[in-house]
């Protein structure tokens, strides 16, 4: 065998092989640049023709109105309601669920449970529109009669349940990487397990938690199917949960059903609404994760 | 020293980042004989005997510096010019926790050929028992080759990976403390083993463990703060070290 | 004292009994939402609804297109994110040193996970549809669904081949193998139960996904199928179908849920029903491909 033959056949190979590699993991930056690219490119027209002030600040938002007004504060408040009913559900129901999951079940239970509760999040949002427009608003009518049949209220519900598994599942990561030493000089004390989740874990575990309420809210923000089905199409300026009201994500949508051509004023609206997305859910995206950086190095 | 040679350390020194690990270190290595590395732990011996297979090239931030010249081909094998994994088909290695691959006990010991493209069967059923009778396994296994190596036992499972070293027919043997993590009984058999080997090929072994220095090697390298301090017949380091820090640490005064 | 104490351990019990009742209502709201879908729809899940295509008549319309669409869908899905996505993966653990750039890298894939499903609608929109003029194809939606679930991919690959011990590559190394050789030959097929579970967790997402392919203009009413792949003349495969429209199940469900008619709500339901299967079915082999293939190596 000869030791000193130079580039052989094989290094050739290793290093195709390695280009492509690094090609595909690049290609998500691709992915990102081309998302941030077009955002701006295609609602570069809108913001030449609306103020970005009146885009802030007004309060009507009627674009495919003969008279098109562009304020995308009702489009805030849609968001703003339907997020926080479904961070009001998934929170604590998360939070508690992690809990019960990482100190409280059975290791048996917990290897059944947990792939359970993953399916929340498998189920088609498509169909979680139908079960909240259809089966939750229906029901909450008989309790609250002056209920409208679109409503933020419904698909909020539906949303928070649809987003625990997301919550639950990374907060209950950070509390089992809480080491057991910590726990158990807790314990020794005579602490109950009630007492050390409290007490021991949950501050211990902070940054992971807080790393996994900000995913339920990004999730929450960029959900679409559910609010675009249940909550009707309707702009409102209002904070009323009983009422119908629009989205980011389902005026995206109820552009898109219609028949908008490419490079109208109307056309563009959708990537100036998906600009104002995108960057809300890109740093709740960066918080989190730095947060459970943070998390890991200290465990 | 009147051995003829299978290789020799020279001059060699070895960074880890900024740290200098190897120091200046000179070694014989005599053909078909065994040779220990001692010393406390911490004073090197592992990472010494990774430069042999080039091991540390898989690591960012590892620099050589000298010549370690195998021979009879009077090639150093640390020059940048040669290629690691050319290098590591000649010189083989056991490490210190058996690690087999999670395949049957045949694929273990034919993985270094078929690598290399090897796939003809009956050549391949050849150096299966080869290399099995060569690591003394071949008859506690002979029957079950196509079972998962993992049913084997710690001690088995060490020798597997002595056959699969072997089964490249390589040059140089390295033992990185290889019966660390077995028991008396499995210990000596892989003892007996290295005994048998050293009439076909050159071995190296590190042990933190002076008694099975003592027994298996024909020569021995104590090593401090990754410098040699001594080097010589193993007899001789063992009755009559010239050094005091060799003597210390060999009466077990500190290590 | 002793008081004390005493409120400790009934308050630990109760929370106990809290914590596993908060995990029984993720269950149940499946639970009752297969029961709602099965009382609504599954009168309408006969043989016809399969082989039917859409109608304006509700009792006539049936599923056909959409479940054609849907496997065309994934089919180029798969195709587009395997590849890429544990190539990514792979380059990442095996190949990428530590610096700027890989920490770059990673926290983009991190972004990407968390960017709303519409805004890759909005990005495909842009891109494929308008700029490289794939319209609004099967290849646009089969490629955007690619993009959409790649993080998945990505993720599941790095955790999966993370669990492969350092010793195992140092042992395929000292027998002389190359890089790509202990990739090949270790590392690719210890983590392919990983892997595995990743690409079809990934794929259940994209069967059910609606928004993107609402945004790229996905036609909701589609009476027809996609060309034929086979063609009478040479050389007997044709592309054409890759540039043809198509519907999937989650758009056929939303069109059918947001028409007033009751009629269409049961379609709905049926729809759902088939839907709710798919993604369990994939769902469950996903968890049980981790089970076996965890009991099968113990390192």
């Amino acid at each position: 065998m000869n030791f000193l033959s130079g580039k052989s056949f094989q290094s050739v190979k290793e290093k195709a092989i390695e280009t492509f590699l690094f090609l595909s993991a690049a290609s998500s930056i691709l992915i990102t640049t081309g998302i941030v690219f077009i955002l701006f490119y295609e609602s570069s027209g809108f913001f030449k023709k609306v103020s970005i002030v009146e885009f802030l600040t007004g309060t009507q938002w009627t674009p495919l109105f003969s008279e098109p007004r562009f304020g995308v504060l009702p489009l805030v408040a849609g968001t703003f309601l339907t997020t926080t009913i479904a961070l009001l559900v998934a929170l604590p129901v998360g939070l508690i669920t992690a809990m019960y999951l990482s100190e409280f079940a059975p290791l048996r239970l917990r290897e059944i449970l947990k792939p359970v509760l993953e399916l929340l999040a498998a189920v088609p949002t498509v169909v979680y529109g139908y079960f909240a427009l259809l089966f939750l608003t229906p029901l909450l009518q008989k309790f609250i009669p002056d209920l409208s049949g679109f409503n933020a209220l419904s698909p909020g519900i539906i949303m928070g349940i649809m987003i625990v598994p997301y919550v639950s599942s990374v907060s209950e990561d950070a509390m089992s990487a809480v080491p057991m030493y910590i726990k158990e000089g807790s314990y020794a004390m005579g602490a109950t397990r009630l007492q050390t989740a409290f007490r021991v874990v949950i501050p211990a575990a902070f940054s992971g938690i807080a790393a996994a309420f900000i995913i339920g809210i990004s999730r929450a923000l960029g959900e679409t199917m559910v609010v675009a089905i249940a909550a009707g199409m309707m702009p409102n300026w209002t904070i009323n949960p009983l009422e119908p009201v629009q989205t980011f994500t389902s005026y995206i949508v109820q552009v898109s059903l219609g028949d908008v051509p490419h490079g109208t004023l109307e056309y563009s609206t959708i990537f100036a609404v998906g600009v104002v997305l995108f960057f809300i859910t890109l740093g709740a995206n960066i918080l989190s994760f730095f947060l459970r950086m943070k998390f890991r190095e200290r465990y | 020293m009147v051995e003829e040679l299978k290789a020799e350390v020279k001059n060699l020194n070895f960074y880890y980042g900024k740290n200098h690990v190897l120091k200046n270190i000179n070694l014989p290595v005599a053909r078909r004989k065994i040779t220990a590395l001692i010393g406390p732990s911490g004073c090197g011996k592992t990472t010494f005997l990774r430069c042999f297979n080039r091991m540390h090239d898989l690591y960012p931030g590892n620099r050589y510096e000298g010549e370690i010249v195998l021979y009879p081909d009077n090639l150093n094998i640390l020059s940048p010019v040669v290629d690691p994994i050319k290098v590591r088909m000649q010189i083989s290695m056991v490490f210190q926790k058996p690690n087999p691959f999670p395949k049957s006990i045949y694929e273990n010991v034919v993985y270094g050929l078929k690598i290399r493209g090897v796939h003809k069967k009956n050549y391949l059923d050849e150096v299966v028992e080869k290399s099995l009778r060569g690591a003394a396994l071949w008859d506690e296994v002979k029957d079950r080759l196509h079972k998962p190596a993992y049913d084997l036992s710690g001690g088995q499972q060490q020798r597997l990976c002595i056959a699969r070293a072997l089964a490249t027919n390589p040059r140089i043997l390295l033992f990185d403390e290889p019966t660390s993590a077995l028991d008396p009984i499995a210990t000596a058999k892989i003892e007996e083993l290295m005994v048998e080997l050293k009439k076909e090929v050159t071995i190296l072994i590190v042990t933190h463990n002076m008694q099975q220095a003592a027994r298996v090697s024909d020569y021995t390298a104590f090593m401090y703060l990754g410098e040699v301090i001594e080097f010589g017949k193993t007899d001789k380091i063992f009755t009559n070290p010239s050094e005091k820090l060799t003597e210390e640490y060999i009466t077990g005064r500190f290590g | 004292m002793r008081d004390k104490v005493k409120i400790s351990k009934y308050l630990d019990a109760a929370f106990a009994i809290t914590g596993l009742l908060f995990c029984l209502i993720g269950i149940g709201v499946i639970i009752i939402l297969f029961v709602d879908l099965f009382m609504d729809g599954a009168p309408r899940l006969t043989l016809k609804f399969f082989s039917s295509f859409p109608s304006r008549f509700p009792d006539e319309a049936g599923i056909l297109s959409a479940w054609v669409g849907s496997l065309l869908i994934m089919f180029i899905t798969a195709l587009a994110a395997i590849p890429v996505g544990v190539g990514a993966g792979i380059y990442l653990e095996e190949y990428a040193k530590k610096n700027w750039f890989t920490d770059f890298i990673e926290i983009n894939i991190a972004n990407l996970a968390g960017v709303p499903s519409i805004i890759y609608g909005l990005l495909a929109l842009g891109i494929f549809v308008y700029m490289l003029g794939f319209g609004e194809s099967i290849l646009t939606g089969g490629l955007t669904l690619g993009l959409l679930i790649l993080p998945i991919v990505i993720i599941a690959t790095r955790e999966a081949i993370r669990a492969i011990p350092q010793s195992i590559r140092e042992a395929s190394y000292a027998c002389g193998a190359t890089k790509w050789q202990t990739i090949r030959w270790h590392v690719l097929p210890y983590s392919m139960g990983g892997i595995l579970t990743g690409i079809i967790i990934g794929l259940s997402r994209a069967i059910g996904e609606t928004a993107p392919l609402v945004t790229i203009g996905a036609l909701t009413f589609i009476a027809f199928l996609p060309s034929s792949p086979i063609s009478s003349d040479f050389p007997f495969i044709s592309f054409k179908w890759l540039f043809d429209s198509f519907t999937v199940l989650p758009v056929q469900i939303f069109n059918w849920v947001s028409r007033p008619q009751k009629g269409f709500h049961v379609n709905a339901a049926a729809a759902s029903i088939v839907l709710m299967v798919m993604t369990l079915l994939m769902n469950g082999f996903a968890i049980y491909i981790r089970y076996r293939f965890r009991r099968k190596i113990r390192w």
